[in-house]
């Protein structure tokens, strides 16, 4: 056997490199983005089920599901634009944004609540791909950008609302033609063996296994992986970068409406000041499923894992009887433990 | 010797002896900055064309008005004979003038496979017009297996193998995506002795299998193994043009490092020393 560097022109004989071993099975499973993730949500499953009798029930597992999908619609999105190289703080106060448009439009333009909602959809976009063109134009990171849509948004929502409504909140809007058909799409409740389950889970579902298959078996996803792994090169080979990112910014923007749907179809009136914060916990779901802070790498089975993961703490603290309090210190103590762990599972699995 | 790489060259211009590429004392300027001044060369198909000169000797602007980013000031540009105007990179690329940068256009921690694919994706012929992964995985392997390097799992990330291997996916990519003419800036500027040796080795075989090949260096020794024909670019000007019955390992070493300036210098040393 010879080393790699013998390479035979004359025989076309191909040499192999005795020094790369092959990888097996196990080994290619656990150096999936996502392994970490999935073993700490084991763990912490079996951890709830231990200590928190309540949390073994059927109804538990429905409630803690719903948690993760509120969560888990805008860790998804959140974790494609990762993926991409980019950030998104404005996410979370984007999500309030929304709905207080649907509901404020229709209400005060006397609109179909649907028509409000399309209203919504359209600003939901249009505060993606103004985050995205800026990004993009300016080259500035998309923290900073961001960073300051996130305050012009968080001030917009106050002001406007009070200047509106007068109030601090969205009068109620549940008498209004089309509640009963958006509130079917957005937040019904239907039953599975005698447990209500929230639509809002299938959605979540739903939008992971598509946003998988765009990842993986399309060619949109190939370049998304591209434009965050390796911008330049990205570029020298063909993929239009600009329009990637500018696109997954604006995914971002429709994640956010349809979280924000949620909000007002479940709750009816809105609250101006909410979702300030909620960027970090979409981030973290997906930083916890995997993704790489520095873009280029992870799943979104691994983000709907990492939203499974806050929701579980969030109902189990509750279940087991504790002050909810502590679910701020125990997602420090996940986020930290998950960051090292999917740092040691690579490093492990790309050793062996 | 045989060639490992059989992408066909029928496309070869006819008569044989036109070049593929050719400049007739082309001359670039930047403003009032003059960055290349009346150089003549030739591309032939099956030759290795070395193109030596040390920094700022107008390597770079000399590769980038080949490759299509800028169009020369003066002079002429030729593609099988027939005179030519770039406006951009896709019009050389058009033509089957390809170029691998140093920084080799891949993105570290992507599969090999679908860096080899990545911007010319290979999509199923049905719907939901998904990527063929298969066909992708198994075409890698098959054209670098041809180039003589056989990884295990082109599913490892890129940025895993080493740089003789990285260099010879992205020729074997230029290669497979059609290119006539390949330009190689600097392949073996940041390898190893073992790995140029890789490098070196299959630009003989692209050489043998018909391609043009430009290879850009500031390495005689590299240059004079694999060249046919040499051009010394010093401060934006042809220094020399000849072909490899010409010169000498030294000669040509002399000359890149600097001929009489360096004698003179040597001397002036040498003297103050005494």
């Amino acid at each position: 056997m010879t080393t790699q560097t013998d390479l035979d022109v004359a025989s076309h004989k191909v040499v192999r490199d005795e020094r790369v071993k092959e990888r097996n099975r196990l080994q290619r499973l656990l150096i999936r983005p996502e392994m970490g993730a999935a073993i700490g949500a084991v763990a912490i499953f079996i951890f709830f089920l231990v200590v928190a009798p309540p949390f073994r029930t059927p109804e538990a597992l429905a409630t803690v599901l719903y948690a993760s999908s509120t969560i888990g619609i805008m860790a998804c999105a959140v974790a494609l634009l990762m993926i991409g190289g980019e950030f998104d703080l404005s996410s979370g106060v984007a999500v309030t944004t929304s709905s207080l448009a649907a509901s404020m439009l229709a209400y005060n333009l006397h609109l179909n609540l649907w028509a409000g909602a399309a209203l919504a959809l359209i600003v939901a976009l249009a505060v993606g791909f103004f985050n995205g063109y800026l990004v993009m134009k300016t080259k500035i990171p998309s923290f900073l950008i961001t960073l300051g849509t996130l305050l012009m948004l968080t001030g917009i929502n106050l002001a406007a609302t009070k200047l509106i409504s007068g109030q601090v909140a969205t009068p109620s809007v549940n008498d209004m033609q089309g509640w009963a058909s958006a509130q079917w799409l957005f937040a019904h409740t239907f039953t599975i063996g005698g447990v209500g389950v929230r639509i809002t889970v299938v959605w979540w579902l739903l939008f992971t296994a598509v946003a998988t298959y765009v990842l993986f078996k399309t060619r949109v996803g190939n370049w998304v992986f591209a434009v965050g792994g390796d911008e330049e090169s990205a570029r020298a080979v063909g993929v239009p970068v600009t329009a990637v990112k500018i696109g997954l910014f604006m995914l971002v923007g429709f994640a956010a409406w349809f979280a924000g749907m949620h909000l007002l179809f479940s709750f009816n009136t809105v609250q101006s000041g909410q979702g300030v914060g909620n960027e970090f916990i979409y981030i973290i779901a997906a930083v916890i499923g995997g993704c790489l802070l520095t873009g280029g790498y992870g799943t979104a089975i691994g983000a709907a894992i990492g939203a499974f993961i806050f929701g579980m703490v969030q109902q189990g603290i509750v279940y087991a009887g504790w002050n909810p309090d502590w679910f701020k210190f125990f997602m420090g103590v996940m986020l930290l433990f998950a960051v090292i762990a999917n740092n040691a599972f690579r490093n492990y699995a790309a050793k062996r | 010797m045989t060639a490992t790489v059989d992408r066909p060259v029928e496309e070869a211009p006819s008569g044989g002896k036109v070049p593929l590429v050719e400049l007739k004392s082309v001359g670039k300027s930047y403003g009032n900055i003059t960055a290349l001044k009346d150089i003549s060369l030739r591309v032939h198909a099956g030759e290795v064309t070395g193109i030596l000169g040390d920094n700022g000797a107008g390597k770079s602007t000399l590769i980038k008005i080949i490759a299509g980013y800028h169009a020369p000031s003066d002079g002429e540009l030729l593609v099988d004979g027939e005179p030519a105007r770039f406006v951009s990179p896709k019009d050389a690329l058009a033509k089957g003038i390809a170029t691998v940068y140093q920084n080799l256009a891949v993105v570290p921690l992507m599969p090999v496979w679908r860096n080899f694919f990545l911007g010319q994706e290979i999509r199923k012929k049905s719907f939901p017009f998904s990527l063929d992964s298969n066909a992708m995985r198994a075409t890698t392997l098959s054209e670098l297996s041809k180039m003589g390097i056989e990884l295990p799992d082109v599913d490892v990330p890129i940025g895993s193998l080493s740089g003789g291997q990285k260099q010879c996916v992205a020729i074997a990519r230029a290669v497979f995506f059609g290119a006539r003419v390949l330009i190689l800036d600097e392949p073996t500027a940041a390898l190893g002795v073992k790995q140029s040796g890789v490098v070196l080795k299959y630009i003989t075989a692209a050489k043998e299998a018909g391609f043009g090949v430009v290879f850009i260096t500031h390495n005689p020794h590299h240059a004079h193994m694999v060249g046919d024909h040499f051009v010394l670019l010093n401060r934006g000007q042809q220094k020399l043009d000849c072909t490899y019955d010409d010169i000498t390992l030294e000669h040509l070493t002399q000359e890149m490092a600097g001929g009489d300036e360096l004698e003179a210098l040597s001397h002036e040393l040498r003297g103050k020393g005494a």
